[in-house]
This record gives structure tokens, sequence and C-alpha cells, in this order.
């Protein structure tokens, strides 16, 4: 009913999306007009045509590099990894019928923390980081849902607080890898990870998350009416002849798919998991149909305008952990207040 | 249409047993009620109906196809559900609550398009609440709510209706609104389960009764034949009394005053 709504706003989101792009690709320690940047990427895809004289793109060759293979997948990626933690949060609220849950308090995070790690210190490859870094991440939303199951005592809180019991445990583990290993290489690569940045991302890591983040989203979206469906609750959804542990065991391996690529990259980025979906729900409504698209469009908005603050505000790379969180928990808290019945 | 239940126990763990071989039939037109005291497996025995719960052991027969191998879906196109409380954790709006009641109509990966939106708000009319569609449903009343959870199951196109507690958190007035639809219904060929803390209701619906007495004994028949004070007394564990009221033109059940003037 509100579609005409809806499809305003999503194509409002996406021009907004695209200009910042360009804004953010232009901007830098070199800087450089959107309007020259835009030129020169008019020139990349062919469209126009070189008028022979001297230099093609309109920007000398070292601007040139910086922008395809320095900005460019870093945009890429920074827009996929909002992307992607923010739809996997709207799909755990959403199936675990809590308001309050995200893939950091759920503890996949820590979880695919734990498993990337561990294929830092063993060596392993990027692909091979993201696979084991899933595994982490779904042993991890295995344990934060068995405990309210064990203790027989299933409410939003419990599921929020196993979460914290789970992630906390996880982290100590974490701790302890660090302590374990070799200082000089991997240890810095952990830490370095581990903060949150997308500073030495590149064409490599472009590839190895979109096809992830296709598959995922594609799916989730195809599936979005039931989640809907599902977060009636099990009594409900069964009785509407929706086969739960199946469509439901198919959104949770997406969602964690989703967290534990975008962690494998950027390490964990708190608060857009959590922020982001309902920002996108006060804007269009609960219907997921209408959320699942929403929500991604706003969290590749929203990180991309915060990895740009975080490579441009200052001299110096800040990790995005520290800008999420100081845009993320005073929004929380206006949300908080807005929709008070989410806590009862 | 009709389902036939076939010497069905249910047990939690194979330890507390709630029933034990249960057998009756429900046939499309009819209403059944299901009374009993607190705790003593009514929401359960409807649950196992719904296959929402399975038996522990007995068969259930819907049109002559053994329920348990059938799907949840095409058992979702036959029975449709309405569950005591809706508890909603997001608050959406009621339209998008009752076009769900298609799910087992749409594929698994398909969503519904304007004609399903239609068919909902087709379904809200019928119960006269088409006015609260664009309401989120944290803003309606707990009467609404009943109603828009009836609405839903007409969505669904069912045969069957079942419903736990259909006048829970109701006031006086809404119950009997909500009565009055399932008698309805009724007529217009559903077959309705229901469960009842209230008595006098299984007279105002008429129709069949399953009863749970305070033993957990079984019984089942049509209420005029199977009610009586022996057997509300056995439910209850207190005097209830029917009688003909000539002011309503109908029986009633009706307990005693508290003061004992009463010497019938």
């Amino acid at each position: 009913m509100d579609n005409s709504r809806f499809r305003r706003q999503l194509i409002l989101l996406l021009a907004l999306l695209i200009i910042v792009m360009f804004v953010s690709l232009s901007m830098g320690r070199y800087s450089n007009s959107p309007l020259k940047v835009l030129n020169a990427l008019w020139y990349r895809t062919g469209l126009k045509q070189s008028t022979g004289a001297g230099m093609d793109s309109g920007l000398d060759p070292v601007m040139d590099s910086i922008v395809f293979y320095v900005r460019l997948p870093r945009i890429i990626v920074s827009m996929l990894v909002g992307a992607m933690l923010s739809l996997s949060g709207a799909v755990y609220q959403g199936v675990f019928k809590n308001p309050l849950i995200s893939p950091d308090l759920l503890g996949v995070s820590s979880g695919a923390s734990v498993g990337a790690a561990l294929a830092i210190i063993m060596g392993a490859s990027l692909a091979q980081r993201q696979i084991i870094a899933f595994l982490g991440g779904l042993l991890a939303v295995y344990l934060s849902t068995s405990i309210p199951r064990i203790f027989k005592h299933r409410s939003n809180m419990m599921l929020v607080l196993s979460g914290i019991i789970v992630s906390g445990f996880l982290s100590s583990i974490l701790a302890i890898m660090k302590f374990v290993a070799e200082e000089q290489t991997e240890l810095s690569s952990i830490v370095f990870w581990q903060m949150g940045s997308m500073a030495k991302v590149l064409g490599k890591e472009v590839i190895a998350i979109i096809p992830v983040f296709v598959i995922c989203t594609t799916i989730l979206w195809l599936l979005s009416w039931r989640i809907n469906i599902l977060s009636f609750g099990d009594l409900e959804a069964k009785s509407l002849g929706v086969n739960i542990n199946q469509i439901r065991g198919i959104i949770i391996i997406c969602a964690s798919l989703l967290t534990a690529s975008s962690v494998s990259i950027s390490g964990t980025v708190g608060w857009v998991g959590l922020v982001i979906p309902h920002l996108s729900r006060l804007a269009i409504g609960m219907d997921n149909t209408k959320v699942v698209p929403m929500t991604v469009a706003m969290g590749a908005l929203f990180m991309l305008v915060i990895d740009t603050l975080a490579r441009t505000v200052s001299t110096v790379e800040i990790p995005l952990s520290i800008l999420t969180g100081f845009v993320g928990a005073p929004l929380f808290a206006y949300l908080l207040y807005k929709q008070k019945t989410m806590v009862q | 249409m009709q389902i036939k239940i076939e010497k069905i126990s249910f047990s939690y763990n194979g330890f507390r047993e709630i029933f034990h071989n249960i057998s009756f039939e429900i046939a499309s037109g009819e209403i059944i009620s299901i009374l009993g005291p607190n705790g003593i497996g009514k929401t359960t025995l409807l649950n196992c109906l719904a296959k929402l719960e399975p038996p522990t052991s007995g068969k259930i027969w819907l049109n002559g196809e053994n329920m348990t191998a059938m799907g949840h879906r095409d058992v979702a196109k036959i029975i449709g559900y309405v569950p005591q409380s809706i508890v909603p954790s997001f608050d959406y709006n009621v339209l998008d609550y009752v076009v769900t009641g298609l799910a087992p109509w749409l594929g698994t990966f398909e969503k519904p398009k304007e004609e399903h939106y239609e068919e909902a708000s087709k379904a809200l009319q019928k119960v006269g609440i088409e006015y609260l569609k664009g309401k989120p449903y944290s803003r309606i009343s707990a009467g609404e709510l009943q109603l828009v959870s009836i609405a839903r199951v007409i969505a669904q196109r069912t045969r069957f209706i079942f419903m736990d507690e259909p006048t829970a958190h109701l006031d006086f007035g809404n119950q009997l609104k909500v009565l009055n639809i399932i008698r309805e219904m009724a007529e217009e060929g559903y077959g309705v389960v229901l469960t009842t803390h209230n008595p006098d209701q299984v007279l105002l619906l008429e129709g069949k009764v399953a009863v749970f007495d305070r033993k957990g004994q079984f019984y089942f028949g049509n209420w005029n034949e199977i009610l009586s004070d022996e057997l509300l007394k056995a439910i209850y564990g207190v005097n209830l009394k029917i009688c003909e009221v000539e002011k309503v033109c109908r029986k009633a059940c009706i307990a005693p005053g508290f003061n004992n003037k009463c010497t019938n």
C-alpha cells in the first residue's frame, strides 16, 4: 500500500549513494573535483571515445591509479560491508523475533573473528579465511540460541544475555590467540584487521566478497516475506504452513555468511547491524519485503560515509568502530526513545 | 470435508500423560467447543488436531488422508489456526499481517502481489474492520486484534478454523460479537473448533462439545445431550445450573449466589 512511497525513498537513497560515491572517490590526500573523476570514469568504461590529444582520462596517471586501484575497491568494499552487516542484523532480528539483537550482540561477529584470526595464524588465503570465519560465526549463533533453550527461558532479554555470554567467551579465545601469535607478523596483522579498517583493501577483496553478497542477498530478498511470518513465532508460522526449521536454517546460514565474510575483510565493526535495520524500519515500516532492500541501501550509504570520514578526517586512519560507535550509539538511543515498545 | 480423530494420546516426554485414547469426528459446518479445567490439555488437543504438536499415539485423518504424512503447507490449506494471543515483536500493519494468511497458497520464494492484498482487504471487510487496514497492530484494541486474526484465517481460505480461547482478553460485548461471527462462519460451511473457559458460550453456540473433567475423563457429543449440572460439577468442582431463561428464550449456564438463599 505504501509502495509508491517505498519506491521513491529507495530511488532517492540509491541516487544519494551514487553521488556520495563520486564525492568519496575524489576525496582524500590527493583530492580532485568530482566532475573530473566522473569524466575519468567515463573514459574507463569506454563510453566516451578518446579525443586523441594528450591525457585520455583528464587525470594525471598517479591520480588515475589512486582513484581506480586504491579508492574504488575500497569504496566498493565499504559499501558491501555496510550492506552485509546491516542486512544480517535485520534478518537476525526478524527470525529471532527480537529487535534488540545484531550480529555483534548474538556473538556471530566474535565467532567469525575467532575463525578469521585462526585463519590468519594458519596463513590461510582470503577465501579460506571467509570459510573458517563463517564456521566460527555459525557456531556462535548456535551457542547463543541454545542457551535460552537449555535454560528453558525464552525472552528477548535472555537471548541478548546469552549473546553477551557467548561473545565474552569468544573474545577471551581471541585474546589467547593474539597472545600466542608471533609478534612481528601474525599479531600485527590480527590487530590491524580486527580494528576494522578498509585501508588495505584491494581488488582481490572485492572479488572475494561480491559472490557472497550477491548470492546471500538474493536469497534473503526472495525469502523476505517469510521472515515476516517467522517473526510471528513458531506456532503461528507452522499454522501458516511454513517449514520453519528449513526456512529459518537457510536464513540463518545466509545471514551468518554475510557477517562472516564482512568480518574477515574488515574486522568487527560495531553498531551498524543494530542501528541501520531500525532506521530503515522507521522510514518504511516493518514489512521485511521492504526492509530488506531498504537496509541494504542504507547500510551501504552509512558505511561509505563512515569510511570516507575514516580516511579523510585526520592524517591517520581512524578505526571504523570508533566512528560507528560515535554515530551509532546516540542514534540507537534516539531510536529506543522513538520505539519504546521494543524493550517491553 | 471431515477430520476423523482416532484414539490419539499425548504425553510430554513419555511421562506426564495429558490425554489418552481420544476419538471423535469434526465435519464441515459444525461447531465443537472444548471445555475443561485449567491445564487439563484443551490447547494441547487443539494443537494436535492442527498438526502443531504431534500426538504421542493414534491417528488423525484429514478427508481420509493420514495427517502425519501430510506437509504443513497442505494441512494449512485446510485448517486455519487462531492463536490465543498475538504478542507482536514488530509492529506490522494490519493488512501486512492479514495477507500472511495466504502463505500456504504462495510459493516459498513468492511475495504477495496486488491481488493478494485485495483478498486480504476483502477478508477484513468481511469481519467489518476494513478501516483498520493501514493501522499498526499495536495501536488497535484487543477486540479488534481478535477480529484481525479471524480475518487472516478467512484469507487463508481453509475449510476448518481452530481457535484457542477466542474470547480471552475480550470485554463482554466483543465476546458476543466473536461468538456471533463463529456461528455465521459455521453456517457458511466452516468447521469450527474452539476452546473456552465459559460453559455458557457452549449454550450460545450450540453444536457439539468435547469435555475433559477434572480427572481427565473425556466426553464428546451434542451439547444438549452431554452438558448437565453433574458434568459441570465434575469439570469445575463447583455447583452450576443449566436453566431455561424465559427472558432471553434460551438455556443458560448460571452459578447460584454465594449467600445460599436459593433452596432449589
